[in-house]
């Protein structure tokens, strides 16, 4: 019988078990410090509209969104130290997606063929949630 | 009262520990949904060229304040977990209430402004954009009031020793929700 019996579990940081004897041995960096990092990287993506630039917004919101989510990913998560087979399980799970969304996205875009109706901007007055689409063909 | 310890916290087929291993399984499926919910986004928002033009009802300022809450409230957790790995269960339970303080102002911060906008005619059934904006913002909050309460009950085992481990779990699953808002913050606040 493999189970054990004890009067609680209490050996968090004692490698009592297999996987924790196995287990990464990490130091912790600075997190105040990455903490800072994204702080500032946060302000960039705020500041960013301000310049009425196209392009530029598109790089510090989004641009700068990925390189907060890997960094919290990677040091907050410990993603940079855990084992393998958990980044190739998240990739493979993500990379799901990304397939499913590939087969949706072309019949969205291209709103043509039997049965289809083009959905039009449904604009209901603020205030009046009760008052009905503009037409028929309003519905979506 | 003797308990038993589950087989699955004794052993590991992958190297990883089983509870930890689950959690990012956890996190696998979180990917499909909030993957498949930004996506959405992508494929809306090109349908629709006036959801820019309904995101500027939405406020920055406090979209930014909350993105610098969640931020914090992760800091709050990865040091929990830096002091649960030493051993020091009271002060990583000290941490992981800093955490669910950090929670609770992101959700009365969103009450706010789900209070502003409805009161002004934004309502869910107003628009396409303001239906994925509460679904979004809806869901993503649900998730964060989870957060906290298993976060509330892995900080009472932490206070007395025990169960330090989960300390790291609780904490990987709020710094995915931290992830998720991390990019919902530019699609429903900065994209204007």
């Amino acid at each position: 019988m493999a189970q054990q019996t004890a009067t609680a579990y209490t050996a968090p940081t004692t490698p009592a078990t297999p996987a924790r004897a196995s287990e990464r041995a990490h130091g912790h960096p600075s997190y105040v410090k990455i903490w800072g990092i994204l702080l500032a990287l946060l302000a960039a993506s705020i500041a960013g509209p301000f310049f009425g630039i196209m392009w530029l917004t598109l790089v510090t919101a989004f641009g700068i969104a990925v390189v907060k989510a890997v960094m919290v990913a990677a040091y907050f998560m410990h993603l940079n130290i855990e084992k393998p087979l958990v980044r190739y399980m998240l990739l493979a799970i993500a990379a799901l997606v990304l397939v499913l969304w590939a087969g949706i996205y072309p019949d969205v875009q291209k709103s043509e063929g039997q049965n289809w109706r083009q959905a039009e901007r449904v604009v209901r007055p603020a205030g009046d949630a009760h008052a009905k689409p503009a037409g028929e063909a309003g519905r979506h | 009262m003797a308990t038993s310890v589950p087989l699955a916290t004794t052993r590991a087929a992958t190297g990883i520990p089983t509870a930890r291993l689950a959690m990012w399984w956890v996190i696998a499926s979180e990917i499909v949904i909030f993957g498949g919910l930004l996506a959405t986004y992508v494929m809306l928002r090109l349908h629709h060229d006036h959801w820019a033009e309904e995101a500027s009802h939405t406020s920055t300022l406090a979209g930014g304040f909350n993105t610098f809450v969640l931020l914090t409230s992760s800091l709050f957790a990865v040091l929990a977990h830096q002091a649960a790995e030493r051993g020091r269960g009271v002060r990583a339970a000290r941490f992981l209430w800093y955490t669910i303080g950090g929670g609770a102002t992101f959700m009365l911060v969103k009450a706010f402004e789900y209070t502003n906008e409805i009161s002004h005619g934004y309502t869910m059934f107003r628009d396409v954009f303001w239906s994925y904006y509460y679904t979004a913002t809806g869901l993503h909050g649900l998730h964060v009031l989870a957060g906290m309460v298993c976060m509330a009950i892995v900080a009472a085992g932490a206070r007395r020793g025990e169960n330090l481990h989960r300390v790291e779990l609780v904490g990987i699953y709020w710094h995915f929700v931290d992830m998720v808002w991390i990019f919902l913050f530019p699609l429903l606040y900065i994209a204007k």
